[in-house]
């Protein structure tokens, strides 16, 4: 079953030199199953993940042939309609809970008011708030409500994050980069909770990261984005058989624990694969 | 796996606020002593004569002699500054050579009349000056960010003198909506009894309301234009702090929760412009407070402003340091109160 069906979706920036896409002509199709998007910076993975949830910011515009979340077409999605799927249906997670968080809001207030959005009642909206925060393991609930984001750490605030994105059971979630900010250690724990949950939900989820081996790891399809386009779509068991020359350059890049090739090789770049 | 957090702060709560306490008292009480030091030597350098105030220019050389040695001016200056803080401290800030009143008494009765005053503008400074700021952010560029932008601009630039006599002439002369220059009518003077030295607060008190309608036709328009200069700033500093929010991560993470706009604008970006905004808030209100000579003389008000100005005319160097010297302590205690407020709205500043 298509949870979202995206055809030739681009986004466009104005800048000094004209304006410029960002986003171009990214088409595919996805399930209740785990896809990721791989890039470098600048490749327009983070903003293809915006324009889904309609978020791309002001000065930009999106555009496609077809842009439908289950069966509902966003590209003239009124404001109403966005708040409906927003947060119920669909959500994000962010790259830093530094940012991400409200800094004077406790993680209280920010949950409830996720967690609000499907039950109106505060006392309940609050155990289901509490429960979230248990199934994101962590142990001591009730302080991590009570606290202010800045008194986590990077790993509970990323889960207490987590916990706000996932507590509406969306069908779609994108995380957007959301171990990049947090230690390697750390890292592993937050992406096997946020896979547990996906997969016990069944949600479908998009996974936007530079990291090629992690999204391999963690992904049932990759796509790869180079400026502002997908050069190639595959398996992520496939990996090893891409056939890319900007994949496979990628994937030479990968230092390896055995020592192997030693100064890394740098990627050689052709000007065809922007075109 | 490790995962701290920064929790100590809950634990052992009151000893740090006791002792955040004690640094606060030590940095106010620092901060008054080198005001007092400042305002005594401006009482030594200026060149007027204390004894020559005192006994006027046709006393006999033996009568300045005396009186000067009276004054404590024969001693030497850190003497003469432990005297002047004795006194300072024990409330004694000399006597008017004006008035012939104890200069405490007179502050005691024009000061009274700035604060109404600026506490009503203030009021409305903040109160409109906030969500024009907010509405100028929300809709940067468009047209209503360049009316607030023009608003704020008159309000900031045109003569307050002007704005005043013009508001005189069309409110009060023409269109008989507000009363005139002074604080009440004739007629109501008397009939309230003084305790605060706040008309509006003393009438509404004694359940005069009359009075109280009266009192309040006499400060709205002057409060108004004080109101509306406050404003220009106010609304500028928020639309910048508000920019500054509305571009944070955490406003997408709000829209991604599907929360409704106007509670994205108001209570999640506003709650964390307001910190800054606290400080421009104080400073604003300080600024009113020190009283506005052109205000004060257009609409007759007897406040601080016109006092000090009256003093600084005739020489009365008394009068105006302790003027500048309740100033300046008006000034340490807002910054005070805006720091408190500071750790109140911030749980960020809070823990250390």
């Amino acid at each position: 079953m298509t949870l979202l069906n995206v055809e030739n979706l681009s986004v466009t920036f104005p800048s000094r030199h004209g304006p410029q896409r960002v986003v171009r002509d990214v088409s595919f199709r996805l399930g209740r199953e785990r896809l990721g998007i791989v890039g470098e910076s600048g490749s327009g993975k983070s903003q293809t993940g915006r324009a889904i949830l309609g978020l791309t910011p002001t000065s930009g515009t999106a555009t496609a042939d077809r842009l439908e979340f289950d069966g509902i077409d966003l590209r003239n999605a009124s404001h109403a309609q966005w708040r409906k799927l927003r947060g119920a249906r669909m959500s994000m997670v962010m790259q830093d809970p530094k940012f991400s968080l409200n800094p004077v809001m406790t993680i209280d207030r920010q949950l409830v008011e996720a967690a609000r959005r499907i039950t109106p009642n505060r006392a309940e909206a609050r155990d289901k708030s509490l429960a979230m925060l248990e199934a994101v393991q962590i142990r001591d609930p009730a302080r991590v409500m009570a606290a202010y984001p800045h008194e986590l750490s990077g790993g509970m605030g990323q889960r207490a994050m987590i916990a706000m994105m996932l507590i509406t059971e969306p069908d779609l979630l994108i995380a957007d980069e959301p171990t990049s900010a947090l230690d390697v250690t750390v890292q592993i724990e937050v992406l096997r909770i946020l896979d547990d949950l996906v997969t016990s939900r069944g949600m479908g989820l998009i996974f936007i990261s530079h990291d090629l081996r992690l999204v391999s790891s963690f992904c049932d399809r990759v796509l790869v984005m180079y400026a502002g386009r997908v050069v190639e779509e595959l398996r992520a068991a496939e990996l090893s058989q891409a056939k890319h020359p900007y994949t496979r350059g990628l994937m030479g890049c990968l230092p390896r624990i055995d020592g192997g090739t030693r100064p890394l090789p740098t990627l050689q770049r052709d000007e065809a694969w922007a075109r | 796996m490790v995962d701290t957090t920064s929790g100590e702060g809950h634990r052992g709560a009151l000893p740090a606020l006791a002792w955040k306490l004690v640094k606060i008292f030590a940095s106010v009480a620092l901060t008054f002593l080198g005001l007092l030091l400042v305002t005594f030597l401006i009482g030594r350098v200026v060149p007027v004569d204390p004894v020559l105030a005192v006994i006027g220019d046709r006393a006999s050389q033996s009568v300045y002699d005396r009186v000067f040695i009276e004054l404590g001016l024969d001693k030497p200056l850190y003497e003469q500054f432990w005297i002047y803080l004795q006194k300072i401290l024990s409330g004694d800030l000399g006597t008017s050579f004006l008035t012939k009143k104890p200069i405490i008494d007179d502050i005691a009765r024009v000061f009274p009349a700035t604060l109404e005053l600026a506490t009503v503008a203030i009021l409305i400074g903040t109160s409109f000056g906030i969500p024009l700021g907010v509405l100028a952010a929300v809709r940067q560029g468009r047209l209503s960010d360049q009316i607030v932008r023009v608003v704020g601009l008159i309000g900031y630039s045109a003569p307050i003198f002007w704005l005043g006599l013009l508001g005189l002439l069309v409110f009060y002369a023409r269109l008989h909506w507000v009363a005139g220059p002074g604080r009440i009518d004739i007629g109501f003077e008397y009939s309230i009894t003084s305790r605060s030295g706040l008309m509006l607060l003393d009438s509404a008190m004694q359940g005069q309301w009359g009075a109280f309608r009266n009192a309040f036709s006499h400060i709205i328009l002057p409060a108004s234009l004080l109101g509306y200069y406050s404003l220009a700033y106010i609304s500028r500093m928020t639309r910048s702090f508000m920019l500054a929010e509305l571009a944070q991560e955490y406003v997408i993470t709000a829209r991604v929760k599907g929360v409704a706009e106007w509670r994205i604008i108001w209570v999640h970006a506003l709650r964390n412009a307001a910190v800054p905004l606290v400080t421009v808030v104080a400073l604003s209100y300080a600024g009113l407070l020190e009283g506005s000579v052109l205000t004060e003389t257009v609409f007759a008000w007897p406040g601080l402003g016109q006092y000090l100005t009256n003093s600084l005319q005739n020489a009365d160097m008394n009068a105006v340091l302790g003027g500048t010297l309740v100033i300046g302590a008006i000034f340490v205690g807002l910054n005070l109160l805006s720091d408190l407020l500071y750790t109140l709205l911030d749980p960020r500043v809070r823990r250390r």
